[in-house]
């Protein structure tokens, strides 16, 4: 329930100035609170950082096994549910000697290109994936000098990620 | 004149000078800073340790840029006004006191570049040339924005010069006096035995005029309609760009310098002791020679009036991030139906008072 705080205007409410104390009060206790008690709201940024949730969705990886092969099998799902349309996919076979698991990863993302600069970080493609291949990590801090770089190949995608994954 | 004369002079000048050129990025750094601390923030923390680099970085980039003026203008004029407004309260400054005198030799140096027997209208004369250069820029930028902030400037401080002018008429019955020195002398005497006789304490009322007129005549918040940036996005300094900008900026922490000196030397004491540092200093008094204590109290007395001032500064920048700005007609109502009735009031009163008991 709204809290309806009503005032009344007393005769010395004429003069402002009573006011205009009350206003001078409140910037120097703040003032004070923010130059000796060090309660600034300020978060400087390169040095700290704010902490997102963990469902923060940001710069996507390609999560991989323990001999860093890739999980994705170039299903395409990805690529098709994706709104933005900034998934590129070409499959291929693994060669045998690749495979450590015979059968099971026979098939295998020859290329995988995301253009980030596309990409609207809806998460869909996370959500399609079956084998949980690719992700959002908790990364945001993605700017690049050029746009070749904002595109992102699979050696990109497998690097190592911290947070989520 | 001799020799020495001339090098006193050229001395305090260069201390005034100094005085303002060094208050201007520490004002600049300061407003900055202290606009963050107010409202929970840090601020350029940047540039230089506590980020006091940042006005020299500020400076740097305006002196490095295009000096550029708009085809339209009226060249000459164009370039005059920011000239005047850097000039103007400098000049000023020459007729306020900073400290007694020195005694170096058998020379006697009052610290004062002019010591002038009418100091009071000379300050006046110079903060009044304050206008011209706002009316100029305005008007010579041939720009609608630029000149609608000249208008509202112009009025805003020729209306109120009329409720400073008569706070401060009330206080030269007071003084009997229009030498600055002379008020200050007046002052430094106590009032009821523990209380300095401060101008703020014999007329608080004429100080409060003063003191909103002031604010009113440097065009800082809340009546900085001149500048007003959500209507008339940067008023008569619109079209000014790089060291022209950098002008008008310097001249109006020069002209806040210039107002808070004449404010304290009328209602605070001018360069007269801090209640306390008399005492301290009275420790000194049996083992200086009387000429060298002399000195020392006159050191003393430039610090005291450095904080005074600088006091004053911080209250500018206080009020500037407390208060909103007037809007027009509230303050043409505040400065006409309020003030100027006030002051005249004020004014009679003094005079009666006056002509009862004497002072």
């Amino acid at each position: 329930m709204t809290k309806i705080v009503t005032y009344k205007e007393g005769r010395l409410d004429k003069y402002y100035i009573p006011a205009l104390l009350v206003g001078l009060k409140v910037t120097l206790k703040q003032f004070y609170k923010t130059l000796f008690l060090g309660q600034a709201t300020t978060i400087n940024y390169p040095e700290e950082k704010r902490e997102y949730s963990q469902r923060f969705r940001g710069e996507h990886f390609i999560s991989v096994d323990p001999t860093k092969t890739e999980n994705c099998t170039a299903c395409y799902l990805c690529q098709t549910v994706c709104p933005a349309d900034c998934i590129t996919i070409v499959a291929g076979e693994r060669p045998e000697e690749e495979n450590p698991f015979g059968v099971k990863k026979e098939k295998r993302p020859v290329s995988f290109d995301i253009d980030a600069l596309r990409c609207c970080f809806c998460g869909f493609c996370e959500e399609a994936c079956p084998k949980d291949a690719i992700k959002l990590s908790r990364n945001y801090e993605m700017a690049t000098l050029d746009r070749e770089t904002a595109i992102y190949d699979l050696d990109h995608l497998k690097r190592e990620v911290k947070g989520r994954g | 004149m001799t020799l020495f004369d001339y090098i006193a002079v050229a001395a305090k000048i260069l201390f005034i000078v100094g005085l303002a050129f060094s208050t201007v990025p520490i004002m600049v750094w300061f407003e900055r800073r202290g606009a963050a601390w107010m409202q929970a923030r840090v601020g350029p923390n940047r540039v230089g340790i506590f980020g006091l680099m940042q006005p020299v970085a500020d400076v740097l980039k305006l002196l490095s840029k295009e000096m550029f003026i708009p085809a339209a203008a009226s060249k000459f004029y164009y370039n005059l006004a920011p000239a005047i407004s850097a000039i103007a309260p400098v000049a000023a400054m020459a007729a306020i006191p900073f400290g007694s005198y020195l005694i170096i030799g058998d020379h006697k140096v009052n610290l004062q570049i002019a010591s002038l027997d009418i100091g009071i209208l000379a300050v006046l004369a110079f903060a009044g040339l304050e206008v011209y250069p706002i009316m100029l820029a305005g008007w010579a930028s041939n720009n609608k924005y630029s000149m609608l902030g000249a208008l509202r400037g112009s009025s805003q401080m020729i209306s109120y010069e009329i409720a400073l002018g008569l706070a401060l008429v009330s206080m030269l019955l007071v003084y009997g006096t229009l030498d600055l020195n002379a008020m200050v002398v007046y002052q430094d005497q106590s009032l009821l035995g523990f209380i300095p006789r401060w101008g703020v304490f014999l007329n608080p009322l004429a100080a409060l005029i003063f003191m909103i007129s002031i604010f009113a005549e440097t065009n800082r918040l809340p009546f900085d309609l001149p500048e007003g940036e959500s209507e008339l996005v940067a008023g008569y300094h619109l079209e000014y760009g790089a060291s022209k900008f950098a002008l008008f900026f310097f001249a109006e922490y020069v002209a806040m310098l210039m107002a808070s000196g004449l404010f304290i030397t009328i209602f605070f004491g001018g360069y007269g002791l801090i209640p306390g540092m008399g005492w301290v200093l009275s420790f000194f008094q049996t083992s200086l020679s009387p000429d060298m204590f002399q000195n020392l109290t006159a050191i003393a007395q430039i610090a005291a009036f450095v904080f005074k001032v600088g006091c004053m500064m911080f209250f500018f920048v206080w009020v500037r991030w407390t208060m909103p700005r007037f809007r027009y007609d509230q303050l043409m109502h505040l400065g006409w139906k309020i003030l100027f009735p006030i002051a005249l009031v004020n004014l009679l009163a003094v005079a009666l008072i006056i002509a009862w008991i004497g002072v």
